[in-house]
């Protein structure tokens, strides 16, 4: 088990950018933020995961939040005391039904596309802590915590 | 960055069909390299398909799907699969499905 992240961290730094839901900005959202969290000289390492983890919960947005149609992603990143990054991605799409089962490794909705099942997945592995808060009709937040290490 | 055509290079050896994709594999580079690579396995007549990976900066778990339906294809046409010379990005991302148990993955460079 996991310890959990202290989610009451002082931000020192934050990012706000919003999005459409297009699969052609998928690329864009993961740079921006790796850009941005450059200023705490992380790992090549830890960008790397912190780029995955993005990409798959945008991703996420398009293709099931949205699916395919129009709409819009917020993403928040916060730059917080003791090198930890939170990263919030939100939409106001279809929700999730089952938060848990959508979590587990494998899942997909997606029976004709080729989903792998494996977004929430890789976002746990890359990151420290992953929080998903869903309504059905109203949206996903996605916060992805990861510590920085010295 | 694999942007529409961008980056996926066929190569026809007498050992097989060689399918090179580099660059960054996402959801959006995956549609296109997909619709490319499927119409050239199901034309070409080569026995087997290498997907060589060794220039691939980025994958996400898009990249999996990729893999995984591109073994498929292959195994349905009757020809066989590995992938060759996988980046670091590809071999962390096939570990966290222990994709290596299925698909063979094959690590010299086959291509000139």
């Amino acid at each position: 088990m996991k310890k959990r992240v202290d989610f009451t961290a002082c931000v020192e730094n934050e990012m706000r950018l919003f999005l459409p839901a297009k699969s052609v900005n998928e690329a864009m959202a993961r740079s921006a933020v790796a850009a941005f969290c450059a200023q705490l000289d992380p790992t090549a390492l830890e960008l790397a995961d912190l780029k995955c983890a993005v990409s798959e919960a945008v991703t996420n947005c398009i293709v099931h939040a949205y699916r395919d149609t129009e709409g819009e992603i917020e993403l928040n990143v916060e730059l917080c005391e003791g090198r930890l990054v939170r990263v919030t991605i939100r939409d106001k799409g279809c929700g999730i039904e089952n938060v848990k089962a959508a979590r587990e490794p494998l899942f997909t909705t997606d029976a004709e596309g080729e989903r792998s099942g494996m977004g929430f997945t890789v976002m746990e592995n890359f990151c420290d802590e992953v929080r998903v808060k869903s309504r059905v009709g109203k949206g996903t937040t996605v916060i992805l915590l990861k510590r920085l290490h010295k | 960055m694999l942007r529409d055509r961008g980056q996926v290079v066929f190569e026809e050896t007498e050992d097989g069909l060689i399918v090179h994709v580099g660059g960054e594999i996402d959801h959006h580079s995956a549609v296109s390299a997909r619709r490319q690579i499927d119409e050239r396995i199901t034309l070409s007549y080569a026995s087997k398909v290498y997907l060589e990976l060794s220039g691939v900066e980025f994958m996400d778990s898009s990249g999996l799907g990729l893999i995984m339906g591109r073994y498929s294809l292959s195994k349905q046409s009757g020809k066989e699969f590995a992938v060759l010379d996988p980046s670091f990005a590809v071999v962390k991302m096939m570990n966290l499905c222990g994709m290596e148990r299925m698909i063979r993955i094959l690590k010299h460079k086959k291509s000139s």
